[in-house]
């Protein structure tokens, strides 16, 4: 049992172990902010590779804690992007007074997430959700004296108060209809009443508000702009990531008998998102805003995705997020490293970018060619995958409308890159020395975005993992 | 003498969750807000504690929701008022209308 318990749950429990080392190096002697760094990062890793070795599955404590393969292979995404996120705010937390902190409220999210992608019950589920929102509201309130921070993270922890309240009251009425929270009892309850169709809603909604899909979106911008970048990036890319796995999982195990209820609602919600995000990203001045209405267009192709429902839409979501940690840390890489230098994060900024900065421009064009889809990043396999799987439903419609909405996001990709590398400026972004740690953390991001579209075994990995119906 | 029927306490729920939504999107002050936040899940409460009592009370699950839920909501809280402490500290007021820096 003993045995057992350790195996199964080897990824929250080194999780656990660095929060503790941490929190006894913060009590103890006076340590130089580079050795915390370095420690910190150094334990990322290892988390990372102890990841890949002796996994098993298996049930614990009453199915409250599930894990298989699919499970240990989304939580090892989870800590590739926090070990990049974790080596590009190195350069802004190094003149910080409080980099244990940080680290702490960090990994107590991705425990969070580890309990929520791994619940099998709805009362672990809620507490993973919350484990993993609430230090996060205090993680965008990090620059403590910026007034813009501290905005941000009230609006954070207001609207995700809210949306959690949602979800609550959803979850009171299934337990209600069902008369149980084990995932697996659970689905043998659900007949499509107008209770239960009541309760997914409410559920649905919270579950938007998280992935900020379009009618819940409107905290989405003013966090991403107000947080600090590194803050941001997670948000944007691993908070949003593990939710969508845990939606995937309820979606497909809880809620199948109501597949037809729920593929109308998000077929609504998915042309919504990526119009809408599409739109919005066209005005954006300030690049995070931009990144932040882009990310909020990618999510409508996410859920193009999940209408899929089959064992591709599972393995394409996946897929997906796993280049959208790689393209979306690089683009927010380059702009962290410009906006810790020069403070500077309008767009216009970024004019006559190439001519100072060469490589930072490649690695910015390319991460934003993998997010817009161009062929031979992994960015377009990634979306191909996804329309695929949405396709083999056969509704033509909601292909068509998402493959016309990748054009219009061509244009406001492209048009960073146009600035970056054709428009003219008096007074671009000086020249910038890359830190090493930021240098490392850009090569892996390149790397991913190249070698996972076009190492198919990679693909095929993930899909022979993945389940649907 | 016959008890209180469910459909009676659900509409209580029910009505306070609707109160607890109404408040959050008219009061502009943020403690009324995370006041009417509480509010919302109070509301969730009565409903697990209600659902569990009259429809399975052979388990406990709903009564744990809830004792979950109230702690969760206390350490939410904390995490929300520390916040707005900041943003009072930042901006000098708590009402919302004058928090908005950022705005599309």
């Amino acid at each position: 049992m003993l045995i057992d318990f350790i195996i199964l749950m080897k990824q929250e429990l080194i999780i656990t172990v660095i929060i503790f080392i941490l929190l006894l190096l913060k009590i103890g002697t006076d340590i130089s902010n580079e050795k915390i760094l370095n420690l910190a990062n150094g334990l990322l890793l290892l988390n990372l590779a102890a990841g890949f070795v002796g996994n098993q599955q298996g049930m614990l404590f009453n199915e409250m804690f599930l894990t298989n393969p699919l499970i240990v292979l989304e939580k090892n995404i989870l800590s590739l992007g926090t070990l990049i996120v974790s080596l590009q705010s190195a350069d802004w937390l190094k003149k910080h007074d409080h980099v244990p902190e940080f680290y702490i409220l960090l990994l107590c999210t991705l425990l969070g997430m580890f309990f929520m992608i791994s619940a099998g019950n709805l009362l672990m589920f809620y507490i993973g959700l919350e484990l993993s929102s609430i230090p996060l509201a205090a993680m965008a309130n990090f620059d403590l004296g910026k007034r813009r921070s501290s905005e941000a993270a009230m609006k954070f922890i207001m609207s995700s108060a809210f949306a959690s309240g949602l979800l609550l009251f959803g979850i009171s009425l299934v337990y209600g209809a069902t008369g149980t929270l084990t995932f697996s009892e659970m689905a043998g309850h659900i007949t499509g009443g107008s209770l239960q169709v009541f309760a997914f809603v409410l559920l649905l909604s919270g579950f938007a508000f998280k992935i900020s899909v379009v009618p819940f979106h409107l905290w989405t911008a003013d966090v991403y702009e107000g947080a600090p970048v590194a803050v941001t990036s997670w948000l944007s890319v691993i908070s949003k990531g593990s939710v969508l796995f845990a939606f995937v999982s309820v979606l497909y195990t809880v809620f199948k008998p109501m597949a037809a209820t729920w593929y109308n609602m998000l077929f609504v919600l998915s042309v919504l998102t990526i119009l809408i995000g599409n739109l919005f990203a066209i005005r954006q001045n300030n690049i995070k805003r931009f990144l932040a209405f882009s990310s909020i267009a990618q999510i409508g192709f996410i859920l193009v995705g999940i209408t899929g429902s089959s064992q591709l839409a599972t393995a394409s979501v996946v897929y997906f997020v796993l280049i959208y940690v790689f393209s979306n840390l690089a683009a927010f890489g380059v702009v962290a490293l410009v906006s810790a230098v020069t403070g500077r994060e309008q767009v216009s900024d970024y004019k006559g970018f190439y001519k100072t900065n060469p490589v930072l421009s490649w690695v910015l064009t390319i991460a934003l060619f993998s997010l817009a889809g161009v062929p031979p990043t992994a960015g377009f396999f990634g979306k191909f995958f996804l329309l695929m799987s949405g396709a083999g439903k056969g509704n033509y419609v909601l292909i068509t409308i998402a493959a016309l909405n990748m054009i219009i996001s061509f244009y406001y990709y492209l048009r960073i890159v146009k600035a970056i590398f054709m428009d003219a400026n008096e007074q671009p972004i000086e020249r910038l020395i890359i830190p090493a740690y930021a240098k490392l953390a850009m090569v892996i991001c390149i790397v991913g975005i190249i070698v996972t579209g076009l190492a198919g075994y990679v693909y095929d990995y993930i899909h022979s993992l993945s389940f649907g119906f | 003498m016959s008890s209180i029927p469910l459909t009676h306490i659900l509409f209580v729920s029910t009505a306070l969750f609707f109160i607890g939504m109404y408040g959050l999107f008219t009061r502009r002050n943020l403690i009324t807000m995370l006041m009417s936040i509480e509010l919302i899940l109070n509301s969730v409460n009565i409903n697990f504690v209600a659902f569990n009592k009259y429809l399975y009370p052979d388990k406990l699950n709903g009564v744990f929701f809830s004792l979950f839920i109230i702690t969760v909501a206390a350490a939410e809280a904390a995490v929300a008022i520390a916040i707005i402490i900041n943003l009072y500290r930042n901006h000098r007021s708590i009402d919302v209308e004058e928090t908005q820096e950022m705005k599309y």
